[in-house]
Order: C-alpha cells, then structure tokens, then sequence
C-alpha cells in the first residue's frame, strides 16, 4: 500500500508518496529525480547504489525507503553540500578516474562514508572498505589515487 | 592537383555539415557516428577536430549519434575508431578550416597564406584585421561534400594532439548527473521489464496474465510468443510484476547444452570447416626439442556494471528509441526488419550506458523497448534488464581452443611452428545478417531464426584468427582455422575477440619453447623479430619492469613463489604494440603484483587516454584469466550474479604501469584490446617462472592450479 512518506536528502525534506517496501533507489530516482544513484545488480553487491545514511555508507538498491525515514539521506547530488563539488570528485576528476563512469558516483558516495570516519586512511583501509565496488572498466588504480589525493585535500583543508 | 583518397568513413558521409557546424556563439558542435562507452572516445575525437580546426578544446560541443543526423559510421568496435573515425573528422575538419580560410580571404581581401587561426579567430599577419568563425558561419556553406584538396596537419604543426586534456564526460559523471540512457525521463514515462525464459530453448507451456494484470500499476502485460513483459506506471511495480509473471510462467525444458567442463573436447568434436590462414617452408621439421600444448578459454560474459536498458515511444507509426547502441543504424535496421516497418519510420539515439566491452545487451534492449512500447502507445517505456538476464541472456565471447606444436634447435632457433584453433564465428551484431540479431526477435509468436553469426566483414579481419598468424619470423609454420557453426550457448563480439586466445597460445608456447630449449623467452622472442616496433616494445617492457636485471630468465627462475612473465602481441597484426610484464605471487591461488607495459599505438592523440584504456585492459583481463568462466548445467546458464560470476576486485587490483613510445609520424593505432593477450600469457608465464607449473585451460583457478601442483 503507498503512503506518504518523509525523507530528510541533501539537507532538505521531502515528502513521497511510495509503498514503504520500495527500495530507496527507486524513490531517489524516480521520485525525487536525483538521477546520480545508478543501479547496478539489485542485490547491495556491487555497490554502484550507495548512499550515505546518517554518514554511512548503505546499498540503496535493497533498503527499503521505510528504514531511510527519519534518517539523514546523502545521495551524490549532495555530497558537496555548499561548496557544491567535494574534494573526492574534484580528486576524480583530477586523476582522470574513470571510463565509463557508472560505478563512480557509488564509489564516490563509500569513500566518503570512509573518509567521514577517517579522514586518512592508509591504502590496505581503502581497498578494503571500497572491496564491496566493482569497476568492470578497471580503473581501481586510478580510483585509489583519487581517493588519496582527496584524502590529502581534506587533511590539508583541516589543519 | 593530386589529392589522397579520403578516408572511408568520410567517402560513405562526405559532406562536411553532417560533420561539424559552426555556431554563431562561439561554440562548435561535432558530430560522429562513434560513441562512447567509457573508451573516451569522444574526447579524443574533440581533441582532434579541435586541432585541426585550431580552436579551443572547451569550444567543442560533441553531439550524441543519432540515426537522423549523425554520420552513419556503422559500428564503435574492433579499437578502430581512433583510426578510423578520428582520420576521417580530421579531414572533414581541415577542410572545413579552409573553408573558413577562404571566406575570411574574401572579406579580409587577403591571400590565404598572410592569414592564421587562433582559437576560431583568423588573424591578418602583420595587420589588426580579423575575422571569427562565427562571425563568418552564414557566409561559409558546408553543405558540399569533402574533396581532399586539403591536407590535415603534419606532425610537426600538432599543437592539441598528443596532450593529456582531460576527457570531457568525466565532470558530469562524478557528479551524477543524468548521462545514462538508464537516466532519461520523458513526459508520460512508464516503466518496463521483459521477462526471459529460464534457458535458450525454453518452451512456455503456460501464464497467467490476466492475474498481473490487476497488479498495482500495471498497464500493460505482453506476451508474443515466449517474448513476456510488463509495463508499469513505477519501475518498483514492474519489478514486482515481472517477479510475478516469471513465477507463473510454465515452461518444459532440453538438456541441450555441452558439459561446461569439457569444452575443449566438445568444441573440437563439433563439425568444422578447415581454412588454412598461413602455411610456408616444410612443416613438421624435426628439432632438437619438440613441444606440443593446448590451450583453451573458457566463455566470458561482459559483465557490464550496469544492466543494458533502453527507452522507446511508439506513436502514430513513428518509432523512437534511446539506447546504448554501439551501432544505432544497423540496430534500425534488425528493429524495423523484426517489426516489418520501413527503417526510416524509427530514430534510433545513442545515450551512454554502462561500459560494454563488446557486443552485448545494449541492442537487445532497444528491441525489447519497442515491444513493450508498442504496448501503450504514445507513452515512453523505460526498459530495464534485470542484472540476472544481463549475466545470463547476453552473447558471450566463445569459448575457443588453440593446440601448438613446435620444435626448437639448441641454438635457439624455432624450426618448426603449428598453430591449429576451434571457433565459432564471433560475430552477431544487428544489421549484418539476413535475419534480425537480436535476442526477443527469436522468441516470438512468428520467430525470426537466429542467425548463424559472421566470421569476417568487408575492411576488418576476420575475427577467429586474430592474431593468429604470428608476427615472429618462423621457416616453417602452419595456421589452421577449424571454423564451427553456431554454438548452442549464444556468443558475439568480446574485447579482444580471437585475439585474446591466439596470443595467450603463442605467447605461452614462446616460453614453453625456450624451456624445452634452454633459452631466456625474451630473448627467443626477440631472434624471431624483424618489426622494430615490435622489438622495441618488448625491450621497454623489460627495461622498465625489472625483468631485465634478472640473472635466469629461462622460464624457472622464480624463488618458488614469486615469478615474472612477459607477453607480447600487435593486436591483430595491424593495431597497436603492446607487450606486458606481470609479477604474481603464485601457490594454489594466483597474485598479480604489479604489471608493466609498454605499447606503441602510433601517433598518441591523448597519452592519458591511452594510458586509461591500456591499464583497464589490463585489469579486465587479469580478471578473465584468474576468475572469470561462464557457467551452465545441461539445461541453463548457471553464472547470474557476481557470487557466481565474480570479477576482480579493489583487493585484488594490481598496480599497472603504463609507458607509450609515441610516433608521431605514423598514423594512430587503438588501444582498447591490445593488452589483453599479452597479459594472459604473462601470467601463466610468471606462474610457470614462479613455481614451475603451467595450466594452460583458463581461468587459472584454485582447483586447476592445486591439480596442477599435484601432477608436478
């Protein structure tokens, strides 16, 4: 059955109107148009779905909207917050991290769940947290350069 | 004036407004019939016309392949569009530079050579006057077709060319915004799933319709043939009435599939057509050291990321689709042919999807769209594969076979050299064959055979016997192709195609030579080499890894657990130079440590690109070779996820290092397959060099490897 249902993304409130079942990647998506939250396997393996839920990193493709209410929601679209880019995608781009770009967002989005927590992560820390994020086009290398290099941007920007 | 022939792909589309217009603000829009899918192709193309066009490479607006407009370049295939697409916007740009010349000499009263171009303005040498491409765009027809009469830069007037300018899609991507077909949202959008059946021959015997029908927002359930889906207003409610459909659906089955662990005995059991591809001096020279080995791959799945989807509206007899196509003309063509339309009643547009790495899902999807679409007319239907159908239902790259026979001399020289491979055709892409390739035009109530794939097309070679005419300079050699039917397993185009196996065989069999005789691999590599480039390639691989300062290289000189591998190819004897040093940590499981390569890919338009391209190919076939096998019972496809089909990982990922000799003098080779052999080879290499023991059918997994420790 679908009822209205109050969503905390990005910093602001929004209220759907959804079955409390549906996974929050649809909602995300269709509902509130916020398009940068790819599916990926519909199964929280692959990663290419993550949001931020209350910092964490979560598979948006298999949680329920339900469990997302009265929580704070990040998707991409507000990762940047004010400043609108975060160092992590300035990193991307930076290091020129990616090919076809559909894994990126949802590695983007567990980086920052990992660099919210610890903001210098040794490099065994990184691998080991993104292990859940797989990138077909290969560019794991390039990735983890981008995530070191906003790692610094972040410990610079703090001291 | 004497004038070089155009390049093909602008002969078939030569007039030089289907290539670039040049707008009244400032901004240049290009367009080309390649797409992207993640290559960066795109980029490199802006780069291009950007230098010949002498502007600004912001100044570039790329505009998405469209059947309406856009050249009709067939297929982004085959690393061939850096050579292929770029020559011919080169062209098209430099003449559409002179044309922007001569009218500024018109308005200037100036000869063309007292002008020059600086970012889209044409200066008056030694004067103030100028005038700006925009300025000078209602006055400058490119509505005439290219003639060559002028020549694009040489290489020492490149400026652009051979930069690293960051690509042009990646802003957008990192920061989410809608460049995905998956992305679209069109007035009136419904949503669609197909529902496939449980394996290729399946016959569906029942369904219950009528009950999904009454199914929170369902608008629309289709049935032709063994061809089922669902339309819905939200995409969660035709998920959950595809679950329910494909719960009812009834359906008797064959066991018709091979044993999926001897497929080197069944494809060589397979009926075939023997076509010698080279045979000179006497074969089967007796040698110091005779060696025989076979090797084999498994079928691979392209395991895209992102399930293919595409978006299709179906209105007063006009067709639209939005897709992520890598050939959006023949694509129409299967679509209008399975639907018994005229071509031109549909617009096929190209949107970025997911990464493909060949043929795929991605133009299945546009049919499967129309179907549904055709369901409620006027509505948009976004259709979604299922990550499930996108491992099971897609082509695969064939599993193939390869055995080598071989005699070397104790002084290391190769008298005797026989390469003999089992495959099916590769290729099945749409708009080649008599009947529709595509995947729901065979599941019809009226089906379309499916048809029995092509081996070689006009201007590409043939796709099998990739590489396997080897480059070494050998007396005596002898290449067989035993060319199979179709197999009952579906299959198309694969990054690498034959390519990939042919060079694992020969590169693996080069060092099974110089073990039997005694000699360091590289070298023996090196003493059957005349191509310089090739020669080169190899010595800056072995410079820069390491491998070089090694005291034995005879392909046991590893510590027991640590091992270095070289493998070299120029993928299809034509494209680029590469050759990979891989170092591995190898027991009963495998550890690539770092992998090095050096290639050489001509005239470099962008080294960062290359570079990305070169370590991607890399990792994805380090994957293939240590992970990757598709899996079947008698009946179905049993790899549907990534537990059962696993790819390489963060922590498995090794560093790659990546080196580019760069010629600028000589035309640009693409990138995208050319380390893939070379890899597979270094692998199996470093392993054998590491511990002594070879497997030679991959994936090298944990149970082969333990087998083959055992059998030491």
């Amino acid at each position: 059955m679908t009822q209205s249902i109050e969503l905390n993304i990005n910093g602001a409130r929004s209220v759907v109107t959804a079955d409390p079942g549906t996974p929050l990647i649809y909602v995300l998506r269709n509902d509130l148009k916020l398009k940068g939250t790819r599916f990926g396997c519909g199964a929280g393996v692959c990663g290419c779905c993550t949001v931020l839920l209350d910092g964490r990193g979560i598979q948006s493709c298999n949680t329920p909207v339900s469990a997302a209410q009265g929580r704070e929601i990040t998707t991409i679209e507000g990762l940047g917050g004010k400043a609108g880019t975060h160092p992590l995608q300035q990193a991307f781009v930076d290091e020129q991290a990616g090919q076809c770009g559909y894994c990126l967002t949802g590695v983007v989005m567990g980086a920052a769940a990992l660099l919210g927590r610890n903001p210098s992560p040794t490099e065994a820390e990184i691998r080991s947290e993104l292990d859940i994020h797989l990138c077909r086009c290969g560019a794991y290398d390039r990735i983890l350069r981008a995530i070191r290099r906003a790692s610094e941007m972040i410990s610079k920007r703090g001291e | 004036m004497t004038t070089d022939p155009l390049p093909p792909g602008l002969t078939r589309n030569s007039r030089l407004d289907r290539w670039v217009e040049m707008r009244t603000d400032g901004v240049v829009e290009v367009r080309t019939g390649k797409v992207e899918i993640g290559q960066g192709i795109t980029s490199a193309l802006a780069q291009i016309a950007a230098e010949e066009l002498d502007v600004d490479y912001a100044r570039i607006r790329m505009i998405p392949a469209d059947t309406g407009r856009s050249p009709n370049e067939g297929v982004t295939a085959g690393s061939r569009s850096t050579m292929d697409g770029g020559g011919a916007l080169r062209q098209a740009c430099a003449e559409v530079r002179d044309a922007f010349l001569q009218a500024a000499a018109r308005r200037l009263n100036a000869g063309v050579d007292e002008l020059f171009v600086r970012d889209g303005t044409i200066h008056r040498k030694a004067s103030n006057e100028s005038a700006t491409y925009w300025e000078l765009s209602a006055e400058v027809d490119l509505s005439r077709d290219a003639d060559g009469r002028v020549a694009p830069k040489r290489a020492d007037q490149l400026t652009l060319v051979g930069k690293s300018l960051p690509r042009l899609d990646l802003p957008d991507k990192v920061a989410g915004a809608g460049v995905y077909v998956h992305d679209l949202e069109l007035p009136g959008m419904l949503h669609g799933r197909v529902v496939r059946p449980p394996s290729y021959r399946a016959v569906l015997d029942a369904f219950d319709g009528k009950r999904i029908e009454t199914m929170p927002g369902v608008r629309a359930v289709v049935r032709d043939g063994r061809f089922l889906g669902v339309v819905a207003a939200r995409e969660e409610q035709a998920v959950a009435a595809a679950a329910a459909l494909a719960k009812g659906a009834v359906w008797h089955e064959a066991e018709d599939l091979p044993d999926v662990d001897a497929i080197p005995a069944f494809l060589r059991s397979r009926p075939s057509k023997a076509k010698i591809l080279s045979e000179k001096g006497v074969p089967k020279q007796a040698g110091a050291h005779a060696v025989s080995a076979s090797y084999s791959r498994p079928f691979l799945a392209h395991a895209s990321i992102g399930p293919a989807c595409a978006v299709a509206r179906v209105q007063s007899g006009a067709i639209e689709v939005w897709c992520q196509s890598q050939s959006i003309h023949p694509t129409r063509l299967d679509i209008a042919k399975t639907l018994g339309v005229a071509p031109d009643t549909i617009t096929v547009r190209h949107v970025q999807g997911a990464g493909c790495y060949g043929h795929n899902a991605a133009d299945d999807a546009a049919l499967d769209a129309v179907l549904l679409a055709r369901a409620v007319e006027g509505h948009p239907v976004r259709l979604q594969w299922s990550h499930e159908d996108e491992l099971a239902w897609s082509p695969f790259g064939p599993a193939m076979v390869v055995a080598m026979e071989g005699a070397v001399d104790d002084a290391g020289r190769i008298v005797d050299w026989r390469h003999e491979l089992w495959s099916n055709p590769h290729i099945a892409r749409p708009g080649l064959q008599e009947s529709p390739s595509l995947l729901a035009a065979w599941h019809l109530d009226q089906p379309f055979a499916q048809p029995p794939g092509i081996d070689a097309l006009p201007g590409i070679q043939p796709t099998s016997e990739r590489n396997a005419v080897p480059i070494y300079d050998f007396p005596n050699q002898r290449v067989v192709l035993n060319a199979l039917e179709r197999l009952p397993v579906r299959t198309g185009t694969l990054r690498a195609i034959g390519g990939f196996l042919n060079t694992y065989a020969i590169e693996c069999f080069m060092d099974e030579l110089a073990h039997a005789a005694g000699v360091d691999p590289v070298e023996l590599r090196l003493n059957h080499l005349s191509d310089e480039r090739a020669i080169a390639v190899i010595k800056a691989a072995r410079e820069r890894s390491g491998l070089a300062s090694r005291s034995r290289h005879d392909g046991s000189g590893g510590d027991g657990s640590r091992g270095m591998g070289l493998g070299f190819a120029r993928y299809s004897n034509e494209a680029a130079y590469a050759a990979v040093v891989v170092e591995v940590e190898a027991g009963a499981t495998i550890n690539v440590v770092r992998a090095v390569a050096a290639v050489d890919c001509g005239r470099t338009i962008n080294p960062d690109g290359v570079r990305n391209q070169v370590e991607g190919g890399i990792v994805q076939a380090v994957s293939w070779v240590l992970k990757e096998q598709v899996r079947f019972d008698r009946t179905r496809i049993t790899t549907r996820t990534w537990d059962d089909y696993p790819i390489l990982r963060f922590s498995e990922a090794p560093p790659v290092e990546v080196s580019i000799i760069d010629r600028p003098d000589e035309p640009s080779l693409g990138v995208g397959e050319a380390v893939a052999g070379p890899v597979a080879a270094a692998i199996a290499n470093a392993v054998f060099d590491a511990i002594g023991v070879r497997v030679r059918d991959l994936p090298l997994t944990r149970e082969r490897m333990l087998a083959a420790i055992n059998d030491a």
